[in-house]
């Protein structure tokens, strides 16, 4: 079935062929897992490599509506996994584990999970997944629905409201003339987004960015009045209020980037001690704060905001100076209310424009921004943000536009930033077809960001292999019965007709008892063409004994039937009497049947599937 | 035909008795549903993959508890726990069981309590094995004593047992139970 086939038919149908993703080191219970899925009518693709899965999703965002993921994996750990998709391509997933500790479970939560599922999993749980697929495209479409929207100027009010070392930005934005739409306001408000949007939200895009620079030169910095602005611009749809926001964060990012130098030394200073316990709420919210730009989760986003900015915020926001209402001196100020926004708001594309440059100069200069997530994770990646260019103003705002547009809505300290950046970028720019155009217009990419979201192709057969490995995985049995038939001794005495009868023979002789049924059915699978001469034995139902056996016989191949030959086909396991008259009527008990069975293959070897190899 | 009947009732309550005993539980029955006509061999490939894992799983932690220079509990815990999760995937309810005993045993970094536990887990799985495996054999035979029965009472104009009569009832049989009856031409 190609993708495009299943992608119509999922539409179609919805959730019959939602495609999901199934990773689980377990054979055993991925081949369950994936049973079970592919009865609910799911297609299914399973991989026992976390590394694997994540290649499969990067390759092609569009490929999975649902990932679920076993929690204890040896090559990644399922929470690190998950974090992954969650920022890299927001999609919906489900964590599976044997453990059910409630510890566990609100890691999976705050960690992004929609769901947590306990081991052993049953197909009614399963039945039901599709509900979080539906519920994060309606929460897709609310959010980035129209581009209209305001700009999250609120993101200023919101970094206004972080000044009181509070975290409540509510009142603040009201105070700024947009209301920020549901959307954004994920502030832990328990907002299924409604369906009736307020207001368009404007997106800054390179372009727009352009024309709005160009008119401000055009006027002078100083004399550069919204309205003014705007003429020149002469852009539709935009208002006075979208251009009076963007203007006032252009003027605070350009009297940032003037005060670096000179704020440098005395950030420091101020910002020496702070950094480390910064870092370690960083840390710790910064798992949550990963949610938060996901947009996942709202009871992510309530715990999120219960982490209270610590006394470190207290002090980083002096030396910050922060008045963000107006303009506060230094630049100091985004960096004051972006270290400071314990709770989580738009200033995405606040914080973006103004990459804190009044933080420490270490975290200023060097920061690379990469978008290897495994290092986002790190403490030590504080705000990767890349090279601010300090010439290019431009360059900032674009990538402000387009992070707003995703659906991120805050992060509280540097390391989001770099994380919220890269994943913004990732998902503006899919959300966009101005892909790359944003992504080089935001400026903090080096090379290592734009490669690293440009290359993130592996090879189209790993999906593929993925398969062959689920296949592999669903069906070892398939290899050792071709090999066994290639390798197993002839031990049945009885003249053989061809050879393909003869292995089967040899099958049933030498193979172990375990294997010799596998190998029995998995021959049976492969080998129809052979049996069909007699019967279609893949076709005998199932394990229960009196499900029906649906069975195909060849057209009339008397000389087939004689019991002699049954006997030398040896398709049973005992052996069937010229003319069938011969069947003990007393089966006895079945272990000493079974047991009979196998003395008559010739002694097997014990009951090790793989040593018949 | 008195042999098919006493075979399929040997079946069932073969399989009750797996039940009853708590070698299996419930799980092992939804597993049983999933089989149908596209995966009739379902239920043999999940218990084939479990046996591999379960041995591989048992003989690391054998090794891991024979370490002289200190036992590595924190391995054991991982293969208990993925033994934990296989196991109650198939549905086998005893080896689940024995390894949660082991777990606190290992969780207390008890060296001798963990050997014990794992003998016991051992000796269930053995027991698992050997019980599946009957089963196996039993239902795949029989199935194939089915179709050879039919085939030579439907094929062989020699065979006198098998007169349409007892074919003709050997259907009955099957209809009754639910199954159908394969065309032969």
């Amino acid at each position: 079935m190609t993708v495009e086939q299943i992608v119509s038919e999922g539409k179609d149908q919805f959730p019959i062929g939602m495609r999901v993703l199934a990773v689980d080191d377990d054979p055993t219970c991925l081949l369950l897992l994936g049973t079970l899925l592919r009865r609910c009518q799911y297609h299914v693709t399973t991989t026992s490599q976390a590394k694997t899965a994540l290649k499969m999703l990067r390759e092609n965002k569009n490929k999975f509506d649902l990932v679920i993921s076993d929690v204890h994996m040896p090559d990644m750990d399922g929470f690190k996994l998950l974090e992954h998709v969650g920022l890299e391509m927001d999609l919906p997933v489900i964590m599976l584990s044997a453990n059910g500790d409630t510890k566990l479970v609100m890691k999976g939560i705050t960690h992004g999970a929609c769901d947590y599922l306990l081991k052993p999993v049953r197909i009614e749980e399963l039945q039901n997944i599709w509900q979080h697929v539906v519920r994060r495209k309606k929460k897709d479409r609310c959010n980035s629905g129209s581009k209209d929207k305001p700009h999250p100027d609120s993101g200023e009010a919101a970094g206004i409201g972080n000044v009181d070392n509070n975290g409540k930005l509510n009142k603040k934005r009201k105070d700024q003339n947009e209301d920020e739409d549901d959307e954004r306001d994920e502030n832990g408000h328990d907002n299924e987004d409604p369906s009736a949007q307020k207001k368009p939200r404007v997106v800054w895009s390179v372009e727009l960015h352009r024309k709005f620079v160009a008119a401000v030169n055009q006027l002078g910095i100083d004399k550069a009045v919204p309205k003014k602005i705007l003429e020149l611009m002469n852009v539709e749809k935009l208002t006075r209020e979208n251009v009076a926001s963007h203007l006032q964060k252009f003027r605070l990012y350009l009297k940032r980037i003037s005060c670096v130098a000179n704020q440098q030394a005395n950030m420091a200073a101020a910002l020496g001690t702070a950094d480390s316990a910064y870092l370690r709420m960083g840390s710790l919210n910064g798992l949550g704060n990963f949610h938060t730009l996901a947009g996942s989760d709202q009871l992510h986003n309530a715990a999120f905001r219960s982490f209270p900015p610590s006394g470190v915020l207290g002090r980083l926001n002096t030396p910050a100076g922060l008045g963000i209402r107006g303009l506060p001196s230094p630049g100091t100020i985004q960096l004051g209310h972006v270290q400071n926004s314990g709770n989580p708001t738009n200033d995405l594309s606040k914080l973006q424009s103004f990459v804190p440059g009044n933080h420490n100069t270490n975290i200023l200069q060097g920061m690379p921004m990469s978008l290897e997530l495994d290092r986002l994770q790190h403490n030590k990646n504080v705000g990767h943000i890349g090279e601010l260019p300090t010439t290019d103003s431009m360059t900032v705002f674009p990538g402000s536009g387009n992070l707003v547009d995703a659906r991120i809505t805050g992060f509280s300290n540097n390391q989001l930033l770099g994380v919220t950046s890269n994943s913004l970028m990732l998902e503006g720019s899919s959300q966009q077809a101005t892909s790359h155009t944003s992504v080089s217009a935001i400026g903090f990419q080096n090379g290592n960001a734009l490669s690293d979201f440009t290359s993130i192709a592996p090879a189209s057969n790993q999906l593929q292999d993925s398969k062959a490995g689920s296949q592999g995985q669903a069906s070892p049995i398939n290899c050792n019965a071709g090999q066994i038939i290639r390798s197993a001794p002839q031990e049945w005495n009885a003249p053989r007709k061809d050879a393909p009868y003869q292995s089967h023979a040899s099958i049933n002789s030498s193979i172990p008892i375990n294997g010799a049924m596998i190998q029995l059915g998995q021959c049976l699978d492969r080998n129809n063409s052979i049996f069909h001469r007699t019967t279609d034995l893949d076709s005998v139902g199932p394990l229960n004994f009196v499900d029906p056996l649906s069975i195909k016989h060849s057209e009339g191949d008397n000389s087939i039937m004689e019991p002699s030959v049954i006997e030398k086909e040896g398709y049973l396991m005992f052996q069937p009497r010229p003319h069938g008259s011969h069947v003990p009527d007393n089966i006895g008990s079945l272990e000493d049947l079974a047991s009979a069975m196998m003395k008559q293959e010739g002694g097997c070897n014990g009951y090790s599937l793989r040593t018949s190899i | 035909m008195d042999f098919v009947n006493q075979l399929q009732r040997k079946f069932i309550d073969y399989s009750s008795s797996l039940h009853r005993e708590g070698i299996v539980d419930d799980q092992f029955t939804q597993l049983r549903k999933l089989e149908d006509e596209n995966s009739p061999h379902f239920v043999m490939e999940v218990a084939s993959l479990f046996f591999e894992d379960c041995e591989k799983l048992i003989n690391n932690m054998a090794i891991a508890l024979e370490q002289k220079q200190g036992v590595d509990f924190k391995q054991i815990d991982e293969c208990i726990h993925q033994l934990k999760g296989s196991s109650s995937s198939i549905g086998a309810m005893r080896v689940k069981n024995a390894c949660i005993a082991f777990r606190s045993f290992s969780d207390a970094q008890n060296r001798e309590g963990c050997l014990r536990c794992l003998q016991q887990l051992s000796h269930e799985y053995s027991l698992l094995k050997n019980k599946l495996q009957t089963l196996f054999v039993v239902s795949v035979a029989s199935r194939y004593l089915y179709v050879c029965l039919l085939m030579v009472g439907r094929e062989n104009e020699h065979a006198e047992p098998f007169s349409d009569v007892l074919v003709f009832q050997l259907e009955q049989q099957i209809v009754a139970a639910g199954g159908s009856i394969p065309r032969v031409h």
